[in-house]
Formats: structure tokens, C-alpha cells, sequence
């Protein structure tokens, strides 16, 4: 019925016209590491390493830039790719690959023996499949159909065992297939019980017999295919010889248990690698720790991650001519992060990579875009972060990535782009997000302005400072490596909101114990102390107890801060509640800070707090319990449901005649109505003005507009809280105009704040954003941007309004006398609520010079609704997240070009973009030489048919647990007459 | 404690006399003591006048009562606007929910002549009388629909229902379907959505103001009910189709819209449907929409200027804080109000007060008043 409204506008194909040129969705690129790896593969020859997830996700990385993703439709976990080597066509069919892979070797196989390992031929023809049930398999590629009658079974096998060694058991499953290095078409079999053939192909005949007895890991060939080692679940390994001649062995040539003799843990996988000098065998070891060991000479490594370990593989040569495998680099896949050590520099440094940045090193708590950085702000932070990698055991700058397929064929960015994340652990870490390869640029550390329970002076310091005097103490020589640390040290000093001003280089980070951190870009070194004030919000509320944590205790003594941003001063709420929003205004030199309990100003020019309001309801003794947790959401449950118990009672006791026997019953059968409040029922009530947490600060708004007069504008702050009041300050800022701030500002005199309006929202609603729109209904600029030139000013001249975006509604008031102007009443419509807000710009693609200006809305249903201003009139509407993405929908950050980000793990960015001509995607390509198709493109790939140009076999079955039995793996090595071997096993 | 009074009192139908007096609270006994009060502060001994008084929400209501009157006071914080009219045959006072918003809001526009009308039947003198739900749409809806209205506002009971997912039976062309639909699951004793009896258990909602629900889930109908609570109007399908409203054809008049609005059954009488069919009302399309459009709270947004505000100072001038200056929309404010004929309402600035604090005591009472206060 009232939907004629809509109906009215839209339509004009003008206007419709116009909107596709401005507005597009567009899922971008995916940053950060992906969540629950499970799978790695390298293709030496095009120099391109895939990863393969849990949730059934493909990527693939080249050189810096050269990115592909695919999803699997079934969202199936990916247990093994193998790249069919220099043939794109990997990518090929992948997803239907995929499948077909499962289903034909469901076919192949009865359901009693699964999939162990595969091999997929260096001929690229042929996949074989070895089971659980010891039979092995064989496809035919691309194709993937089974080779009848060709299948190896055990009875073969065993025909050709000697007597001795059958003795009636089982070989066990097969655990490892390996092809010749040199004569195509010849594999070895190891099985689980210790017997490894050597199998022929061609003559469908056992070659060569290797009696073992350990139970059997992995196997790997030495380079000429003169011998290979095999792992055991005892920790141990043995080199066998593969001598022409007797048929069979049946002892190694050598054995040993590297870290023996006490019981170890299994070598679940083994590299052995040959490089020109040296000589060296791996080994294996215990302890609960994730380790790969790598050993070449008297040279022992044993790297120490922080998280399991998924798999690796080494870059090395692939010339068949080559003697030696020369292995540049070992690429470890972990759970949580990829860590790479070149092998060429001495000491074995790790190489920073260039994607699949850990962005949860520490978990993200908030997020922040800055879009247009100068090129000053960019290099003084780019300097500082350098200078923090400069440690030893780290590699940086100079030296290349060692795999660099691909070419990246997108243009540099027209814009310096920064991501800040606040983390757990008290950090800000700013992340290069100019191009599709999310780089990290400068961390910030905030605990040291505190004294905590590990001081960071006090820390004995990380032994990578020392690893060679290390290594003679400690055996093994572990190595810590890795930056994936998720334990915070204090739950206080997470990063709660962040505010920086791009132009000032002045920045803004409070946190969970209500510390608010103003800081300033420095390019030395400095010991100071920092300036401590703190803000009462509670004022002369009595009644209030606050029984959450304490506040940080700050530092007395002076510390060092390195180059970069160091703290100016800090300021800390009372009560020490969650800063639940932050806004720095630098050109004035002030900082607004809202909590659950108010909200406060603060000039750190003066160093003095010029404002402290309390926004709590009476009513509100939630908020003074600490912070939010679950336990408190349960507690409030629980008693609003005895509120209604009582509220029931209450009104049975109005009935006529209230007999003691039917009050009973009465309350009786009010209890029975709770329990019978089924999980699908929702109560339909209007917000009440005591529900609590009503007093939470949920936004800041610093503008110069017209608050007094229509004729005189000056500073404003606005505050908007959780139970729909708004709050605007008319503030006497000293200088304004005339270049406070500068020297010459000093003595000024303070800033004042007087209360102008308040304004409840009728429908109570939180307010999520509040906004001044200029005179053209355009927002204002930031600050300075006006002053320097850099944007349009504002038009003062006409009368200026405020969009108040609550929950439910948008609304623009006049001002400076708030009069409703227009009006979408979100919620009414649609049935969602709106969670995030921002203003964007968008261009257009088909004039240069034509933008226009719009708020984007993202709702609780995960949907993006584009509205223009200041007319609030809907435009475009875009699935964006799955509703039930919660903590996605709450990491959700726009850019004013109309792109956004939010995290679709813990790990992992979304980036996606709403405008039509700004989009950052990966634009690469991967030469071939393959004549048919010589080249592909990138391409987002959420479709099959966009995929089809490219290809790589993977396959696998996701019953497959053995890789992630993996808990730890050494490497050893040990001489053998004139070269050397590494061999690294998991 | 003292209760200012406002008092315009009605001479005649263009004249308005307006009395403001304070009252002290534990001096007031009842009713026919006050109403003798009034006639001696207004010289109008042996007038026979009616009383009314408007409440917190904006609404008038009527004093004749011990009981409301008591209500009236404590509703008095700190002022209570009383209307006095003399008592006319000709034209009674129609006490009603919103009766003062419509005429602000100039909705009498979209029903021409309502107020002006005679009111048809009047039964009896209210006694308490605020209308809290109705049926609309009566004519433009199928027989087995009925829309629904209910108003928060006039009353402190809960809305009180709870609704679920279910199944719903739908008839298409290709036959019946099972389509998913959002029920009334519960009704909470004493609630809003229980006393009007036009709403029951099992009953199918179908649109929530106007909005479709089909393809909503439940947690978007909970969304959109909450967000119209205060005027909320639900189109359902009644599990229990008997009760049914038929319109009834010989009640429609040429005109058609000089019957009263809508069905009100009235506060704390259940006005079961049955009783509710005798005056049916007919509205056109548009006037629907107009009504389910015109949600108060577009401007029941409370703003509250402070005086204590500064007027602007020359640059680099100090604000000594608290301004002794003050701007005076009073006057724009009242002229915006169109206010009824027959009735005059002074608006009265109590004395002034800096503070800010102040100002959420006497948010209270001005709620539903106005554009802006001024205090």
C-alpha cells in the first residue's frame, strides 16, 4: 500500500542510466592469509604455488600482484593439489576436476579403502591413486577416466614378496608414491608396513623390492634416482642405494633417528635436496612443538613455528641436466602463516612475503581506511616500518621472492591507500592497500605507554638476537620464526577505535580500559614521558559503582619509542569502560572520546579536558558492570525474563477477585507461558527508554556549521548514543581560521563547549553516524582539507543540515533550527536495521569530471543500500555478506571511493567496491608455452565459466587425515662422499 | 508544590480568554470542587462548561470525573493545559486519540469535514476515553483480511503479542501451495493486542503498515513491527474467520468520508468485533495510505535548544559560559501550530532556566507539544 513512494522516482531511464555508470558491485580481491589452509602445491617451472583450504578455496600466487582464486563449489576441504607442471591449464577445469576426482575415485575405489596419496605423473597423463587398502590405481589425464584392468593390487604385490617377509599381515595402506627423477614411468610404492617397490609402469613389474620393517612416512628420491630416503613414524630415516642387479634390499645403507635416542615423533614428511657443497641427511625430533629441521653441513636448524605445520616444499632448480637441485628457498605453509627462509644467504633468514600477510597475528578489534595518503605521511611511515624490520634473522628489501610466476599486468595505483588494524595485543599495524598484494607498511605497539605485567624492558629479549649462541647451548637448536602471536598480554590494551589525520600526521587509538592515545609521526628516536590526564564521565552521577577492570596503570618512568608515531599524551576515561568511539579534529588540536557512560572532550594542545558529559540513563546499572561479555547478556536475559514473571504476577493480582489459590495458578501458568516461548518467537515491544546500555556513545562528529544562527557557523561537536539522543556542542575554539596551532597561537586562551540541542529520536533507535551536509548538501570536508586547498570548500552560504542515521532511520535536519527535511524510514520498509554507515563518492565511467556523493548503508542482513543525499532517496541495493556473518558484517569499512573491506575470517580481508570505476582487482597473466592457449587472465572466479582458461589439477579426498597429524618435523643432514642432500620432513 | 495552570477559556466561538494560575497540589480535593473553582476564577458561575485537558501525548481528554481528574494532574508536570468549553448541543467536543496532532498536522485536509461534522452518534458522556486500536480498511480489503491499528501511545499497556515462522496455505493457479508466513504466536495477558480483541493467536500477518511481509523474515517483521510500535497496523488473516467485518453497502454515502474514521473500541472495554461492525467506516484508498503515513514520529523527534547557548561573539571573544541572552523562537513555534477553531491553547515560558539538566524534567511533559521548546 505505501509503496507507491517508491514506485514514484526511479524508472527514469535517464537517471536509471546514469546510476550504471556510477554504481557497480564487484567482489575485488581477497587480502590477508587464508583461513584454514590445508593443501600446498609449487609448480617449479611456472613458479607458482597454490594453496587449498578447508572450506574448499583455491589460490594461487606468482610474483607480487599475480594472484588467482577459485572457490569449490562444494565447499569441500581441498587435502592435496598437484600442479600438472607448466601447463596453465592447472587451473583448467579445476573445479570440475575437482569433482570428477573425488567421484571417479569414489567409483575406482569401494568405499572400504580411501584415497591416500596421489601422483600425478611428470608426463602430465597419467594420476595415479593409492589407497587405504593398499591397491593402487591409475587415470588417464585430462580426461580422469580409470585405465581398466590396470589397477595394482596387493596380490601382485605380494606375489613377487618373498615368503619371509609376508608373513600373513597386510602391507598396510599406501603412504607414499614417488616418481623415478630419471627414467619416466618407473614409481616407487611405499607402504605402511615398511615394504617399497619399485615399480614399473610399462612392463606392469616389480623392479625392485625394499624389505623395511619401520613403519613407513614418506619417501623422497635423491636427485639422480640412485637412491631415496625413507621417513619413519619412529623418527627416524634411512637412505636406501637402488642398486641394478638383486632384486631385492633389505637393509638401508644408512639409518639413524636424528634427535634419538629417546622415543621420537614421526617424520611425517621428508625433502632431501642436493646443492653443490655440503653433504647432509634431515632428521626428525619430539616435543610439542610445530618444527622443520633443515641440516646441511654442521649447519642444524630447527625452525620453531607458532603454528602447525601444513606442508612445504623447496624452490630449486628443475633442469634435468643440473647435477644438483640447488635449493634457493624452503616455502613452509603453516596454519596460520606462510614463512619463507632463503637458503642462499647464510644464517638462513626469513623472507617477508608479499601477500598472505597475517593480518590476525593478534586478533583485528577494529579497522580504519585512509584513502589519498600524501606522499609525506607515506614515506615517513614506510621509513619507520623498515627501520622496525631491520632485525636480525630477518631478510628485507634486497634478495627477490623466490617465486615469481606470472607477470602483474596492473597499472601502479593512482593512490596511496592505508589500512590501519587495531589488535588485541594493544597494536595498530598499517597495511599497504594501494594494490591487490595487501603488504605491512608500520606497527605500532601502544603497550609500552603502560606499565604491565611483562614490561617490555624487563622482557628478556627474543632469541633471535643471538641464534648462533643459541644454537651451541641448546639442542635442538630451535628457532622461533613466524610473527603469529594470538596471545595478548593484557586484555586492556586492545585497539578499540582509531582516528588519524592524514595531514597532521596526528593519530588517534583508544582502547578497551577507556585509554584514549593521541600520537605524533616522529622520525627518531625519543625518550619521554608521556602526559597523563583523566576524564571523570561520570561527573556528580552518584549511585554508580563501576565493577570492571581497572585502568591501565600508566608508565612513570620515560621510555623509548622508536621512530614512527609516539605518544603525545594520554588521556583515560573514568570509569575505565571500552572507548566506544573516537574523533580527532587536528586542526584543532581536540579529541572527542565517547564510552558506554559518556562522553568526553579533551584539547591536547592546553593538555586540558574541556568537556565531560554523562549520557546515562537512571535507570542503566547494566553499564556499570564492565564490559560487555556474554556472561552480562545472559544476566540481562535472565532478569528481564523475571521482570516479565513479576510483571505477569503484578497484573493477576488486578483480576476480580484474586484468591490466594488463583494467584498460584496464575503464576503458575505465567511461568508455563516462559517456557513455552519457543527460540522462533520474538516479542514485538517499542524501545523503552531504560533499556540498558542506552547510554553507550556510539558516534563523534566534529564540524563547522551553523548551530547558533543561520548566519554565524563556528566548531560544533556532535554525540549520538545507543538510545536515539543526539547531543551538539557549540565549541569556542580559540583562533579558529587564523592558524591555531601554530606558535603563534599559544596562550590563546581555552575551548569552551556549550550544550546547543539535543535532540531524542523519537523511535530511540541507536545512532550510528551523524553527519553535516554543506549548502549544496555535499559533506563537509575533513579537517584542514578545506584550509590547504585540497578539497572545495564548503558552501557556507546556504543553510547547512545534519544527516542523523539511526538504526532504523535516516533522517536530514535542518539546521541551525532542527527541522525534520527528509526522511527513510529503513527499517519500516525493509525489516533491517542499519549497521554501518558512510558517505561515498562515486565517479562516473563515462564522464571524467561527473561525481556524485551518496550514503552506503549496510544492514544487518548483510545487504548495501546506496541512498543519495541530501534527498535520501534509495538507489541501488547489493547483496553483500551472508546475514549470519556477524562478526563480516561488523568489521565492514567503506572508503570514500565507494570501495570497503570486512573480514570473511579471522585472517582474512573481502574487498569490494560499490563504485563502477574504481576497482582494485588482480590483472596478471602466466605465459605459456604451451601452444594452444598461451596465455590467461586473471579472473575472479566465483563462476566456473570465468575459470575455464585456466587449470590445474588438484585432487583429493577429504577423508584424508594424515597431513594434519603433522605436529612437528626436523631436518638433518649428514655426508654423504661428494654432495650434499638436504632432506626436510614434517 | 505548585501546578501552573493554563486556562483558555471559550466565550464564544472566535473568542478565547486564557488564565494561567497556580494551583497547589495538596490543597485540590475533587472534581466538582475544582470545577467550581474554575467558574469563579473565570467569572462564570452557573456556565455550564466541559472540561477537558491535554494529556502528555497530545491527546484530549476529558475532565469530568474525580478519576480523571486526579489522572489530569498527575499528568500536570508542571503545567496542564485545561480547555474549558461551554457545554453546545450543537457541537460537542470530540475527545479522541491524536484529536490534537490531526488538526496540527493538518490531516483534517485528508478527511474533509471530520471535525466539523456532527459526529453522528454520541453515546453517553466518555468517561475515560482514549481510542486504542480500530479496524480499517474495511472496504478495500477481502472478507477474510482485517487490518488492524493499534496505538501505542494512548495507553502504558505492553503492545503485548509475540509472532513465530509457519506455514501458510496459499491458493494459486497452480493449485495450493504451502508458502512460509510469520503468525501471531502469543498475546500476553493485559496487553495491548489482547484487550482490543481484534488480534488473536494463529492469526496470519500479512503486511505490517502497508509493507508487504511475504519473503520477510521473522526477524525483519520483528524489525518492522518495532519500528511503527507507536502506530502500528497490522493486515492479517484471522485464524478465526467468523467474526469477520462485512461492509455493509447501504452505509455508503455519496460523500463517504463523513463518518468517523475508523472503529474504536474503547480503553479497557473490549470491543469485540461483533459490536465493532456496526459502524463501519469507508474510507478511499488514499486515505488509508495517508493514515498509515502519517507516522507521528516525523516530528516527534524531541529537540531541546538551549538557551544557555551563546549568541554569536565576535572572534576571539571568551563565552562567559552561560549567556544571559536568549532567542526567542517562542513566537515562530506558536505560529506554527495551526491550532482548532473552536479551541485557543496559550503556550506559556516558565521562568528561565540555564541549566541543562532542567531541560529533561520538562521533556516529560512536552513530548508530543511541539516543533521546538524553548526553555
Amino acid at each position: 500500500m505505501m509503496k507507491f513512494r517508491f514506485r514514484r522516482q526511479g524508472n527514469d531511464p535517464q537517471r536509471e542510466k546514469i546510476k550504471q555508470e556510477l554504481f557497480a558491485f564487484n567482489k575485488t580481491v581477497e587480502h590477508g592469509f587464508p583461513h584454514q589452509p590445508c593443501a600446498l602445491a609449487f609448480d617449479p617451472q611456472l613458479q607458482l604455488m597454490a594453496v587449498g583450504t578447508k572450506s574448499g578455496a583455491m589460490k594461487i600466487y606468482g610474483s607480487p600482484g599475480v594472484e588467482f582464486t577459485g572457490l569449490h563449489r562444494d565447499a569441500a576441504a581441498v587435502a592435496q593439489i598437484h600442479f600438472l607442471q607448466g601447463q596453465v591449464r592447472l587451473l583448467g577445469h579445476f573445479l570440475d576436476i575437482h569433482v570428477c576426482v573425488c567421484y571417479n575415485v569414489c567409483d575406482v575405489v569401494s568405499s572400504a579403502s580411501r584415497v591416500t596419496v596421489l601422483l600425478l605423473l611428470r608426463s602430465c597423463d597419467l594420476l595415479c591413486v593409492g589407497t587405504e587398502g593398499g591397491g593402487i590405481h591409475f587415470l588417464d589425464l585430462p580426461r580422469l577416466s580409470l585405465r581398466d584392468n590396470q589397477s595394482l593390487l596387493l596380490d601382485q604385490v605380494m606375489q613377487s614378496v618373498p615368503e619371509d617377509y609376508r608373513c600373513g599381515k597386510s602391507l598396510g595402506p599406501v603412504e607414499s608414491l614417488q616418481e623415478h627423477p630419471k627414467q619416466p614411468g618407473k614409481i616407487l610404492i611405499g607402504y605402511s608396513r615398511g615394504l617399497v617397490v619399485l615399480w614399473d609402469l610399462s612392463t606392469c613389474n616389480a623392479e625392485h623390492m625394499f624389505l623395511g620393517k619401520q613403519q613407513l612416512e614418506s619417501l623422497v628420491w635423491e636427485r639422480s634416482g640412485s637412491s631415496f630416503v625413507s621417513s619413519h613414524s619412529d623418527g627416524g630415516y634411512s637412505v636406501w642405494a637402488v642398486a641394478s642387479g638383486n632384486t631385492y634390499t633389505h637393509q638401508p645403507v644408512s639409518s639413524s633417528i636424528p634427535y634419538g635416542p629417546f622415543p621420537c615423533k614421526a617424520i611425517n614428511k621428508i625433502l632431501w635436496r642436493t646443492i653443490q657443497s655440503g653433504g647432509g641427511m634431515p632428521r626428525a625430533s619430539y616435543g610439542d612443538r610445530h618444527c622443520v629441521t633443515i641440516q646441511q653441513d654442521k649447519q642444524h636448524v630447527t625452525l620453531d613455528f607458532t603454528s602447525r605445520v601444513i606442508d612445504f616444499f623447496t624452490v630449486h632448480t628443475t633442469d634435468l641436466e643440473h647435477d644438483y637441485d640447488d635449493p634457493k628457498a624452503l616455502v613452509v605453509l603453516l596454519e596460520e602463516e606462510l614463512v619463507v627462509i632463503d637458503l642462499l644467504t647464510t644464517g638462513w633468514p626469513s623472507v617477508p612475503p608479499p601477500y598472505l600477510a597475517p593480518l590476525h597475528s593478534s586478533a583485528i578489534t577494529t579497522s580504519c581506511h585512509l584513502d589519498n595518503v600524501p606522499a609525506k605521511l607515506w614515506d615517513r611511515l614506510a621509513a619507520a616500518g623498515n627501520s622496525q624490520g631491520a632485525q636480525p634473522g630477518v631478510r628485507h628489501a634486497h634478495g627477490s621472492w623466490p617465486i615469481c610466476g606470472g607477470k602483474n599486468l596492473a597499472p601502479p595505483p593512482r593512490q596511496q591507500e592505508l589500512l590501519l588494524t587495531g589488535h588485541e595485543d594493544g597494536t595498530v599495524r598499517f597495511w599497504n592497500v594501494s594494490a591487490v598484494a595487501m603488504t605491512p607498511l608500520y606497527k605500532l605497539s601502544t603497550a609500552n605507554v603502560f606499565h604491565t605485567d611483562c614490561d617490555p624492558n624487563d622482557d628478556p629479549l627474543d632469541p633471535t638476537n643471538d641464534p648462533e649462541a643459541l644454537q651451541e647451548e641448546e639442542w635442538p637448536p630451535f628457532r622461533k620464526v613466524g610473527c603469529f602471536d594470538p596471545y595478548s598480554d593484557d586484555p586492556r590494551l586492545g585497539i578499540q577505535k582509531i582516528s588519524l589525520c592524514k595531514y597532521s600526521c596526528r593519530l588517534v587509538v583508544a582502547g578497551t580500559a577507556g585509554q584514549v592515545i593521541v600520537l605524533g609521526l616522529s622520525d627518531e628516536w625519543s625518550d619521554h614521558t608521556v602526559d597523563v590526564s583523566t576524564v571523570d564521565l561520570l561527573q556528580d552521577r552518584e549511585g554508580f559503582t563501576w565493577k570492571g577492570h581497572d585502568r591501565l596503570e600508566p608508565r612513570a618512568s620515560p621510555a623509548p619509542f622508536p621512530p614512527g608515531f609516539q605518544p603525545l599524551v594520554l588521556v583515560q576515561a573514568l570509569p575505565p569502560a571500552s572507548v566506544t568511539s573516537v574523533m580527532l579534529h587536528a586542526e584543532w588540536n581536540l579529541v572527542a572520546f565517547g564510552t558506554s557512560h559518556g562522553f568526553g572532550l579533551f584539547d591536547y594542545h592546553r593538555r586540558t579536558a574541556v568537556l565531560a558529559r554523562c549520557t546515562l540513563h537512571p535507570n542503566d546499572s547494566l553499564a556499570m558492570e564492565g564490559p560487555l561479555s556474554r556472561v552480562k547478556s545472559l544476566k540481562k536475559s535472565l532478569r528481564q525474563s523475571f521482570r516479565r514473571i513479576r510483571k505477569s504476577r503484578v497484573s493477576g493480582k488486578k483480576r476480580p477477585i484474586p484468591t490466594p489459590t488463583s494467584k498460584i495458578q496464575e503464576a503458575n501458568a505465567a511461568l508455563a507461558d516462559q517456557e513455552e516461548v519457543a527460540p522462533v518467537q520474538r516479542r514485538i515491544e517499542p524501545r523503552s527508554a531504560d533499556d540498558s546500555l542506552s547510554g553507550v556513545v556510539r558516534c563523534l562528529c566534529f564540524a563547522d556549521t551553523y548551530l547558533r544562527d543561520g548566519t554565524h557557523h563556528g566548531p560544533t561537536l556532535w554525540a549520538g548514543t545507543n538510545s536515539g539522543s543526539v547531543y551538539a556542542y557549540a565549541l569556542e575554539v580559540p583562533g579558529v581560521g587564523s592558524g591555531r596551532g601554530r606558535p603563534g597561537g599559544e596562550g590563546s586562551g581555552c575551548v569552551e563547549a556549550v550544550l546547543g540541542k539535543e535532540i531524542q529520536l523519537m523511535h530511540r533507535a541507536p545512532v550510528v553516524s551523524v553527519c553535516v551536509l554543506d549548502g549544496r548538501g555535499k559533506p563537509l570536508p575533513e579537517p584542514y582539507q578545506a584550509s590547504l586547498d585540497l578539497a572545495t570548500a564548503p558552501d557556507m552560504t546556504n543553510p547547512h543540515s545534519v544527516l542523523i542515521a539511526s538504526e532504523e532511520q535516516l533522517k536530514v535536519f535542518s539546521l541551525p533550527k532542527v527541522g525534520a527535511k527528509t526522511k527513510f524510514k529503513l527499517t519500516a520498509h525493509e525489516g533491517c536495521r542499519v549497521r554501518r554507515v558512510a558517505m561515498v563518492t562515486v565517479c562516473s565511467t563515462a564522464q571524467e569530471d561527473y561525481s556524485e556523493t551518496s550514503l552506503v548503508c549496510l544492514t544487518n542482513l548483510g545487504d548495501l543500500h546506496l541512498f543519495n543525499v541530501p534527498a535520501l532517496r534509495p538507489q541501488v541495493r547489493y547483496d553483500c555478506i551472508r546475514k549470519e556473518d556477524i562478526s563480516g558484517i561488523a568489521s565492514c569499512v567503506f572508503t570514500r571511493n565507494g570501495q570497503g573491506f570486512y573480514l570473511i575470517s579471522p585472517s582474512e580481508y573481502q574487498r569490494f567496491s560499490l563504485s563502477a570505476k574504481v576497482i582494485t582487482e588482480p590483472l596478471c597473466t602466466v605465459e605459456l608455452e604451451r601452444p594452444l592457449e598461451t596465455h590467461i587472465r586473471s579472473l575472479h572466479t566465483n563462476t566456473s565459466g570465468d575459470t575455464h582458461q585456466q587449470g590445474v589439477i588438484m585432487s583429493g579426498s577429504p577423508e584424508k587425515e594424515r597431513m594434519r597429524e603433522l605436529e612437528r618435523a626436523h631436518l638433518n643432514s649428514h655426508r654423504t662422499p661428494n654432495r650434499t642432500g638436504e632432506v626436510l620432513q614434517i | 508544590c505548585f501546578y501552573v495552570i493554563r486556562n483558555p477559556e471559550r466565550n464564544s466561538l472566535f473568542e478565547a480568554e486564557y488564565r494561567r494560575f497556580a494551583l497547589k497540589m495538596s490543597g485540590t480535593c475533587g472534581f466538582q470542587e475544582f470545577y467550581r473553582l474554575l467558574q469563579t476564577v473565570h467569572h462564570i458561575p452557573g456556565v455550564e462548561v466541559l472540561l477537558g485537558y491535554a494529556d502528555i501525548q497530545g491527546d484530549l481528554l476529558p475532565i469530568n470525573n474525580d478519576d480523571n481528574f486526579y489522572k489530569a494532574l498527575s499528568s500536570a508536570n508542571p503545567l496542564l493545559r485545561i480547555i474549558i468549553q461551554k457545554r453546545d448541543v450543537d457541537e460537542p467536543v470530540v475527545f479522541a486519540t491524536n484529536s490534537l496532532q490531526r488538526r496540527k498536522k493538518g490531516l483534517a485536509g485528508l478527511r474533509p469535514a471530520q471535525q466539523k461534522a456532527k459526529p453522528g452518534l454520541m453515546i453517553g458522556l466518555p468517561q475515560d476515553f482514549r481510542q486504542i486500536s480500530s479496524i480499517i480498511d474495511v472496504d478495500i480489503l477481502p472478507e477474510t483480511h482485517r487490518r488492524v491499528r493499534l496505538h501505542k501511545h494512548g495507553t502504558h499497556k505492553p503492545l503485548g503479542f509475540y509472532i513465530r515462522d509457519g506455514v501458510s496455505m496459499r491458493v494459486t493457479p497452480q493449485g495450493v501451495e504451502k508458502v512460509p508466513g510469520v503468525f501471531i504466536s502469543r498475546l500476553v495477558r493485559g496487553g495491548l493486542a489482547e484487550s482490543t480483541g481484534l488480534l488473536g493467536v494463529n492469526d496470519e500477518i500479512l503486511e505490517v503498515n502497508g509493507i508487504d511481509v511475504a519473503g520477510k523474515s521473522l526477524d525483519q517483521v520483528t524489525d518492522m513491527m518495532v519500528a511503527n510500535s507507536h502506530n502500528l497496523i497490522v493486515t492479517v488473516k484471522p485464524a478465526n474467520q467468523r467474526n469477520n467485518v462485512v461492509p455493509r453497502a447501504s452505509r455508503v454515502s455519496a460523500g463517504g468520508n463523513s463518518s468517523s474514521g475508523s472503529i474504536g473500541s474503547a480503553f479497557s472495554h473490549d470491543s469485540a468485533p461483533s459490536t465493532a461492525s456496526q459502524s463501519v467506516s469507508h474510507h478511499s484508498n488514499s486515505n488509508s495510505v495517508a493514515e498509515g503515513d502519517s507516522d507521528e514520529d516525523g516530528d516527534g523527534d524531541l529537540i531541546i535548544e538551549t538557551d544557555s547557548l551563546p549568541p554569536y561573539l565576535p572572534h576571539r571573544c571568551v563565552s562567559n559560559g552561560n549567556g544571559s541572552h536568549r532567542e526567542s523562537p517562542l513566537s515562530s513555534s506558536l505560529g506554527q501550530r495551526p491550532l482548532p477553531q473552536s479551541m485557543s491553547l496559550s503556550m506559556t515560558t516558565p521562568t528561565h532556566n540555564g541549566s541543562p539538566t532542567k531541560t529533561s524534567s520538562s521533556q516529560e511533559s512536552m513530548r508530543e507539544d511541539g516543533n521546538i521548546i524553548t526553555l
